[in-house]
């Protein structure tokens, strides 16, 4: 096909169009943002343009190493339980029956794609008293009466996690069903054991795909911003959290944005490994 | 034990427990009274007509519905004509384009919701109805983008040659030939837009959570105020629409390959 150049400047029109309203519309959001993050806070939603590093000097506290901790903390927990479930489901819906994927990936997408106010209900319902999985252990002579495992860190991670599987399945899916069937056939030939294969053969060889995933998912649960309202405590709150918070209750918007800019920089690392990885892997 | 005997009971676990939370939401929602018990007491539908009847929650309804059309027409009609003259010209700088739309996506919601605010309160919007339907359309854009340059990748690179040499012209081409070609993947980067924009919490309240309330924000602030079980029913509805949506775009296209999977 001809690949060329189009001839006069409407034949841009289609390009330029749209890249006008992403410049106008997130760009220039995202470069006032991080500008705002160097101005100096009047309160009340007002702030002033002078060019000063307070905002940054106030990440240096207690509160802050607070918020990390929470963020971060809830992050690597929840995508290493993610990637043990997640992987192994993974491998093996790629290799059932066309049919049982496509039920499981609706299922999948749906979840993923439900509202957290929606997920964080359904879990505060099922870790509560009234109606939770508690009077089915009383039922069962488990408990001797109810129980609300609600709010604490057990429900917060259980309900990111819930989140989390949808995600890593739908990151793992394509990769895993591009893998050569012929390597574990060739083991199984051998005479390995399905359950050896998949440790000594499988594993092994998506080593890259386990790290980047496991990272991605960190990416994903840095994200999330009504669970620990919903699920947890204040100490359990993430930097998405405090950064909303600051910008509506505490009306502090430029050092919401600075908080922002922070999340984005780690955000960007950590997606900047996972581009290095699969380039190492492509490489290989 | 073989891979088979294997599969069957960890999907059927996974199953279980995946479905459970929303299973109890089920329960709750057809109680007799309006008490959040499981088991449920007594059977009761009158929860879901209230979601329809009571106009506070109706209104809050409507709103998602008409935001994520919205949106999710505008995400496609920024994404169409940008992965259409990628795949037409394949010049090298235009993925840097390509790139900022996947950029809103890949960041924590938070980002773009923040500068969504700040931008409406500098250019003096803030707190205008509309102003969700662009922040929403913008942070989308991903969706429609990534299926659109799969379908355009996935097409016969033949065939518009042949229109080429027969005289057709980029618009007859485009109108003849692509768009019916693509016009799975148009629908299905549509649909994906509008299910996560009717889901969506943060952008949409961070914009316009002064002036509109969506359903989601409805859910979210009934769960803080006090238990009702519309919401209870409502989140039931969200559920079902969100099934059956991806079952649409599983059932009139190939969901595996709009996953990016290659079959085996």
């Amino acid at each position: 096909m001809n690949t060329s150049r189009p001839q006069n400047l409407t034949g841009y029109v289609p390009l330029i169009l749209p890249a006008v309203v992403l410049v106008m519309f997130f760009v220039v959001p995202f470069g006032s943002m991080i500008l705002i993050s160097f101005y100096k806070n009047l309160g009340g939603g007002l702030y002033e343009e002078i060019l000063n590093l307070d905002n940054y000097r106030r990440l240096i506290s207690p509160f802050f190493v607070g918020l990390l901790i929470a963020s971060f903390g809830l992050a690597l927990a929840v995508a290493a339980i993610s990637i043990v479930i997640a992987f192994p489901f993974s491998y093996l819906l790629v290799n059932s029956p066309r049919s049982t994927q496509v039920v499981w990936l609706i299922f999948m997408l749906s979840i993923l794609s439900l509202s957290e106010s929606i997920i964080g209900f359904a879990w505060s319902t099922i870790l509560s008293r009234t109606a939770g999985v508690s009077n089915l252990l009383v039922f069962l002579g488990l408990l001797d009466r109810p129980a609300s495992y609600a709010p604490g860190l057990g429900a917060l991670i259980a309900g990111v996690v819930y989140t989390a599987i949808p995600y890593a399945v739908l990151v793992l899916y394509p990769i895993l069903s591009r893998v050569d069937p012929h390597i574990e056939e060739a083991a199984r030939t051998l005479g390995t054991s399905p359950l050896r294969t998949f440790f000594i053969v499988v594993l092994p060889m998506q080593r890259n795909t386990i790290v980047t995933t496991f990272l991605m998912i960190l990416v994903f649960t840095l994200g999330t911003y009504l669970m620990p309202q919903i699920l947890g405590r204040p100490q359990h709150w993430t930097l998405s959290v405090a950064i909303s918070d600051q910008a509506l209750m505490q009306s502090n918007i430029p050092f919401a944005a600075a908080l922002a800019v922070f999340l984005v920089i780690v955000t960007l690392l950590i997606v900047g490994t996972v581009v290095l990885f699969g380039r190492k892997e492509n490489a290989s | 034990m073989s891979q088979v005997a294997v599969r069957r009971i960890f999907f059927s676990v996974l199953a279980l427990l995946m479905s459970a939370p929303l299973l109890v939401v089920l329960g709750v929602s057809v109680n007799e009274r309006k008490s959040l018990t499981f088991p449920p007491q007594g059977f009761n539908l009158s929860w879901y007509l209230d979601l329809f009847r009571l106009p506070d929650w109706s209104g809050a309804l409507l709103n998602s519905v008409i935001v994520a059309f919205l949106s999710a027409a505008l995400a496609v009609a920024i994404a169409f004509p940008l992965a259409w003259f990628n795949w037409r010209y394949r010049i090298g700088w235009v993925k840097g384009i390509l790139a900022i739309g996947l950029m809103p996506f890949l960041l924590p919601p938070v980002i773009t919701a923040l500068g969504f605010l700040s931008f409406w309160t500098q250019t003096g919007f803030y707190g205008q109805a509309w102003t969700v339907v662009i922040s929403h359309g913008i942070f989308l854009v991903s969706l429609p983008l990534v299926s659109l340059s799969l379908g355009f990748g996935s097409l016969d690179d033949s065939l518009p040659e042949a229109a080429a040499t027969m005289g057709a012209d980029n618009k007859v081409i485009l109108k003849t030939i692509v768009f019916p070609l693509v016009r799975p993947y148009v629908i299905s980067g549509f649909a994906f837009a509008f299910v996560v924009s009717l889901n969506e919490y943060l952008v949409a309240y961070m914009t316009v959570g002064a002036v509109i309330e969506t359903l989601p924000m409805k859910i979210f602030n009934s769960l803080r105020y006090g238990y009702t079980p519309v919401m209870a029913s409502a989140s039931v509805f969200f559920v079902a629409l969100t099934v059956i949506i991806f079952s649409l775009v599983a059932r009139f296209g190939d969901l595996p390959k709009l996953l990016g999977a290659h079959s085996k």
